[in-house]
C-alpha cells in the first residue's frame, strides 16, 4: 500500500492570514474618506449625460491610460493571476503580454479610432450603428447583466477574501464597501470612476511592489529564484514536476508543461481569441479610452496602458514565482498551496490564491500591511465602480433609449443613469447575497465572459474591416458563435458514463481519533487512523460492516457491536487503483487529548462501536467542476490539458465559427449602402485632420516602441 | 458662464501618499524600538540581510512622501493657468 503524505509538513491552517495593527486600520480608513471626498467634489461636474457617462469627453492621454489599466487591475486580478504564476509558472505572464500588450496596441492602432470618429457611447453602440438593432440588443442585454453579476462576485469574492485574511464580517465588506461606490459614483459618474481608478493605479502598485523586491532579495536574486523553483516543483507539482516552469516558449512545443497546452492554444487562445476579445471590445475597457478629449489622446493613452500592462508581472507575476521559491513550512519544506476545488482546501492546505496574501503577511510589516490591504479593498472597489458605471451608460444609452424611451431630455437621461449607477449597485449587492447561498454560480459568471466577449470581438472586428459584412451576418454570426461557445462548455462538463469524485473520508469537527505508527505535526508517516468517538462523513468509500458480505455504500448508521473499516485504496471501474483520501480538519488525539489536524491519501480507517456515519455514493453526469479527458481531447487537442488550456481551445473554435457564420450569412445576404457605413467601415472612415504635434506625441511612434518592447521580452525570457 | 476649474486628480494622489507616506515612516521608527512579529521571523529566517531588506517602511516611507510632495506641489490647487 502506498501511503502518500499530502503535505510536505502537515501545519495547521491559521485561523487567520493577516493580523492588522492600528496604524494599518488608519490608513484603510483615510483611502475611504478620500474617496468618498472625491465623489462629494466631483458632483459639481457632472451636471450633463456627456459629463457624467462619457467624463465630459476631456481626459488626458496619461489620465485615459492609467484608467484603462487600472479598470482591469482589480484585486481579482492581481490575487488570481499571481495564483495563476504559482499553478503554471512564467507561462502565466502571457496574459500580460501576447494576451494583454499586444491586442491593447491593436486597438489603439486599428480599431480605437473607428470607436472614437463614430462618436459611440459603447461597444453595443458601435454594433447598433453598424449592424442595426439585432445584434446590438443582445450585446447590450448581455453586457449590462454581465457587467452587474462580475461587480456582485467582485464584491462576494472581496468580503470573502476580507473574512478569510483578517476574520471581518462579510456584511460588513459588503455593506461598506458597496454604499462607498454608490456614493461616489451616483455622484460623480464616470470621472469619479476614472479619478478612483486612477488613484487605485497608484495604491495598487505602491501597496505591491515591494512584495517583488524584497521576495527576490530574500531569494538571493533572479537565477537563485528560478531554480529554486525547479527544485520545489517536485513537492509542490508532483503531477507535472518534470516540466520547466521558468520560461515563457520554450516550453510550448509540446503539451509536456504546467499548462498543458502547445503554441496554437497561447498564440490563438489565449492571444488573438481571449486577449484581442477582452481587450479591443469589453466596453469597460474600451470606455476608458473613448471619452479621451481627441483621438491622439486616445490613442496615446491606450499605447500608455499597453507599456504599463507589461509592467504588471512585476507585480503580479513574479509573486507568483516567488510563492514557489519562498513560501516554506516552520521547517524549510517547501509550503504546499492547493486548488479552492481541492478537497484539502483551507483544511490543511492553503490554496493557490492566498499566494499574495502569504507574502504580504511575510514581507508587509505594520503600515506597509495597511497600504498592501487598502490596495487590494481599492482594487476591489474601484472594479466594481467601473462595471457599475458601465451599466448605467449601456443600460441609458443602449437599452431604455432605444427599446423604451427614445427623444427624452438629457436631463432625463442624466438622472436615469443615476437611478441606473444606484440599482447597478443594489443588484450587484443582490448577487454577492446570492453567492453566499450558491457559491458555484462564481464559476459560470467567470466563464459567461468567455462565451460573450469572444464572439463579440468576431462581430466588431469584420463590421470595422469588411464593408461588406450584413446585419444578417452580424446578427448570426454573434448568435450562433454564442451557442457554440455554451455548447462546448456543456461538453467537456458532461460525462455520459458518470463522473464519481474520487473516494474520500472526513472526520467531524470535533472526532476522538488514535493514530498507529506516530503522529503527524512533524510530518511523520501514519498508517491507520482509529476513530473512537465522534461522525465520520465519506464519500463514495464502502463501509465493511461486521458480519455482512457486502459493504454498505450510502446511508447513515450508529455502528453498533463491533469495528467497521474503510479501505485504504478503491478499484474504480477502469481497474485503476484510486486511494482513499482521509482529511481531519479538527480532531482530538485519543491518548494526549491534544488537537490535531491532518490530511492523507491511501490511509486505512478503523470505526470504533458508537461513531455516527453518513455515507454518500456520488456520480454525476454534469460537473461544472469537473472537466471530462475524453471530451477534452476533441477541444484542447490533449488529455494534459488543463482548464485554462481548454478554455484557451474553445476561444479558438468560438472565434473561427462566428468569423465563418458572419462571412457566411454575409455573402448570401444584403449589405447597407455605403452612406451608411460613413465613418463606421475601413475605406468609408476618413482619419481627423488634428493639426500637427510634436514627435513624441505620435501614436506610431510609441506603439512601434512598445511592440518592440513587447517582443524583447518574449525573446529575453524565451 | 463662467466654468469651475477642476483639481487634477494628481493632486489628490499626491496628498494620500504625502499622509500615508508620514504615517510609514512613523510605523518604521516606532518599529525600530518595538519590532514587529513580521521583522522578528526574517531575522530569524534570513539573518544575513542588510538594514535595508528589514526596515522597508523607512525608505518606502520616504519614497511615498518624496512623491505624494511633488505631485502635491506641482499640481495643488493654488497653481494658475495648469
Amino acid at each position: 500500500m502506498s501511503s502518500i503524505l499530502l503535505l510536505a509538513a502537515t501545519e495547521p491552517v491559521a485561523e487567520k492570514l493577516l493580523s492588522m495593527r492600528p496604524v494599518d486600520y488608519v490608513i484603510v480608513a483615510i483611502y475611504f474618506l478620500v474617496v468618498l471626498g472625491i465623489g462629494f467634489y466631483l458632483k459639481r461636474f457632472a451636471n450633463t449625460g456627456e459629463d457624467f457617462f462619457m467624463a465630459g469627453r476631456k481626459m488626458t492621454a496619461w489620465i485615459a491610460g492609467l484608467s484603462f489599466i487600472s479598470a482591469n487591475l482589480s484585486s481579482l486580478e492581481t490575487m488570481g493571476w499571481s495564483a495563476m504564476a504559482y499553478q503554471y509558472g512564467a507561462l502565466a505572464a502571457h496574459a500580460y503580454l501576447i494576451s494583454g500588450a499586444l491586442p491593447i496596441l491593436f486597438l489603439a492602432v486599428v480599431m480605437l479610432p473607428f470607436y472614437y470618429i463614430c462618436r459611440t457611447h459603447s461597444v453595443p453602440g458601435y454594433l447598433s450603428l453598424r449592424y442595426g438593432t439585432g445584434a446590438a440588443s443582445i450585446a447590450g442585454i448581455t453586457f449590462a447583466f454581465m457587467t452587474v453579476a462580475v461587480s456582485g462576485a467582485s464584491m462576494f469574492a472581496m468580503a470573502k477574501i476580507l473574512h478569510l485574511l483578517l476574520d471581518w464580517n462579510m456584511n460588513v465588506s459588503i455593506w461598506i464597501a458597496s454604499l462607498t461606490v454608490a456614493v461616489y459614483v451616483t455622484l460623480g459618474g464616470l470621472v469619479s470612476a476614472v479619478f478612483n481608478e486612477v488613484l487605485q493605479f497608484f495604491l495598487i502598485w505602491l501597496g505591491s511592489l515591494l512584495i517583488p523586491i524584497l521576495g527576490l532579495i530574500h531569494a538571493g536574486g533572479w537565477t537563485k529564484m528560478m531554480a529554486t523553483i525547479q527544485q520545489n516543483v517536485k513537492v509542490i507539482h508532483p503531477t507535472v514536476s518534470g516540466t520547466d516552469f521558468t520560461c515563457l516558449w520554450r516550453n510550448l512545443g509540446t503539451f509536456n508543461n504546467p499548462m498543458g497546452i502547445d503554441w496554437i492554444g497561447m498564440v490563438f487562445g489565449l492571444g488573438v481569441a481571449v486577449g484581442f476579445g477582452y481587450w479591443c471590445t469589453d466596453f469597460l475597457q474600451v470606455q476608458r479610452v473613448i471619452v479621451a478629449k481627441n483621438l491622439r489622446a486616445a490613442q496615446n493613452g491606450t499605447i500608455i496602458g499597453a507599456a504599463l500592462k507589461m509592467c504588471v508581472p512585476l507585480i503580479v507575476t513574479i509573486p507568483g514565482l516567488l510563492g514557489l521559491a519562498v513560501l516554506t513550512n516552520g521547517h524549510g519544506s517547501p509550503m504546499v498551496l492547493v486548488a479552492e476545488n481541492d478537497v484539502r482546501a483551507n483544511i490543511t492546505n492553503r490554496t493557490y490564491n492566498d499566494v499574495l496574501p502569504l507574502l504580504m503577511g511575510q514581507y508587509l510589516g505594520p503600515g506597509l500591511l495597511g497600504l498592501g490591504v487598502t490596495a487590494m479593498i481599492a482594487g476591489f472597489m474601484s472594479g466594481m465602480a467601473g462595471n457599475v458605471s458601465a451599466f448605467a451608460t449601456v443600460w441609458t444609452y443602449d437599452v431604455y433609449r432605444p427599446l423604451i424611451h427614445r427623444n427624452a431630455s438629457d436631463r432625463h437621461y442624466l438622472n436615469m443613469g443615476r437611478g441606473a449607477s444606484l440599482l447597478g449597485v443594489i443588484i450587484s449587492i443582490g448577487t454577492a447575497y446570492m453567492l453566499f447561498y450558491f457559491s458555484n454560480i462564481l464559476e459560470f459568471l467567470q466563464v459567461l465572459v468567455f462565451f460573450f466577449i469572444v464572439p463579440l470581438f468576431g462581430v466588431v472586428i469584420l463590421g470595422m474591416l469588411w464593408k461588406r459584412c450584413t446585419p444578417a451576418g452580424g446578427f448570426w454570426g454573434f448568435l450562433t458563435a454564442i451557442l457554440l461557445s455554451v455548447g462546448m462548455w456543456v461538453f467537456v462538463h458532461t460525462f455520459p458514463d458518470g463522473d464519481r469524485p474520487n473516494p474520500k473520508v472526513v472526520l467531524g469537527s470535533g472526532a476522538v481519533v488514535s493514530l498507529q505508527d506516530g503522529l503527524n505535526s512533524k510530518g511523520d508517516k501514519i498508517t491507520k487512523v482509529i476513530v473512537e468517538r465522534g461522525t465520520v462523513e465519506t464519500t463514495n468509500v464502502p463501509i465493511w460492516l461486521h458480519g455482512r458480505r457486502e459493504p454498505m455504500a450510502a446511508g447513515t448508521l450508529l455502528i453498533a457491536d463491533a469495528d467497521a473499516s474503510l479501505p485504504a485504496v478503491i478499484t474504480a471501474k477502469s481497474g485503476e487503483l484510486i486511494p482513499v483520501r482521509v482529511l481531519a480538519p479538527e480532531v482530538t488525539l485519543a491518548e494526549s487529548k491534544e488537537p490535531a489536524k491532518f490530511g492523507e491519501d491511501g490511509l486505512p480507517v478503523v470505526l470504533k462501536p458508537g461513531v455516527k456515519v453518513a455515507a454518500a455514493d456520488v456520480t454525476k453526469y454534469f460537473n461544472p467542476a469537473a472537466f471530462n479527458k475524453r471530451h477534452q481531447r476533441y477541444i484542447a487537442r490533449s488529455e494534459k490539458a488543463q482548464p485554462m488550456a481548454v478554455n484557451m481551445y474553445c476561444s479558438i473554435w468560438t472565434l473561427v465559427a462566428c468569423l465563418l457564420v458572419t462571412i457566411g450569412v454575409s455573402l448570401v445576404t444584403r449589405p447597407k449602402p455605403d452612406a451608411e457605413l460613413k465613418d463606421l467601415v475601413m475605406g468609408l472612415t476618413a482619419m481627423p485632420d488634428e493639426g500637427p504635434c510634436r514627435w513624441y506625441q505620435r501614436p506610431m511612434l510609441w506603439a512601434t516602441v512598445v511592440l518592440l518592447v513587447l517582443v524583447a521580452i518574449n525573446i529575453i525570457f524565451w | 458662464m463662467h466654468e469651475q476649474r477642476q483639481i487634477p486628480v494628481w493632486f489628490f494622489i499626491g496628498g494620500l501618499l504625502l499622509i500615508y507616506g508620514i504615517i510609514i515612516i512613523a510605523a518604521g521608527l516606532w518599529g525600530l524600538a518595538h519590532p514587529s512579529d513580521v521583522l522578528k521571523r526574517l531575522r530569524e529566517t534570513d539573518p544575513n540581510q542588510s538594514w535595508f531588506f528589514y526596515h522597508p517602511e523607512i525608505w518606502w516611507g520616504f519614497l511615498l512622501t518624496a512623491l505624494g510632495s511633488t505631485y502635491c506641489l506641482r499640481f495643488g490647487p493654488w497653481r494658475k493657468g495648469d
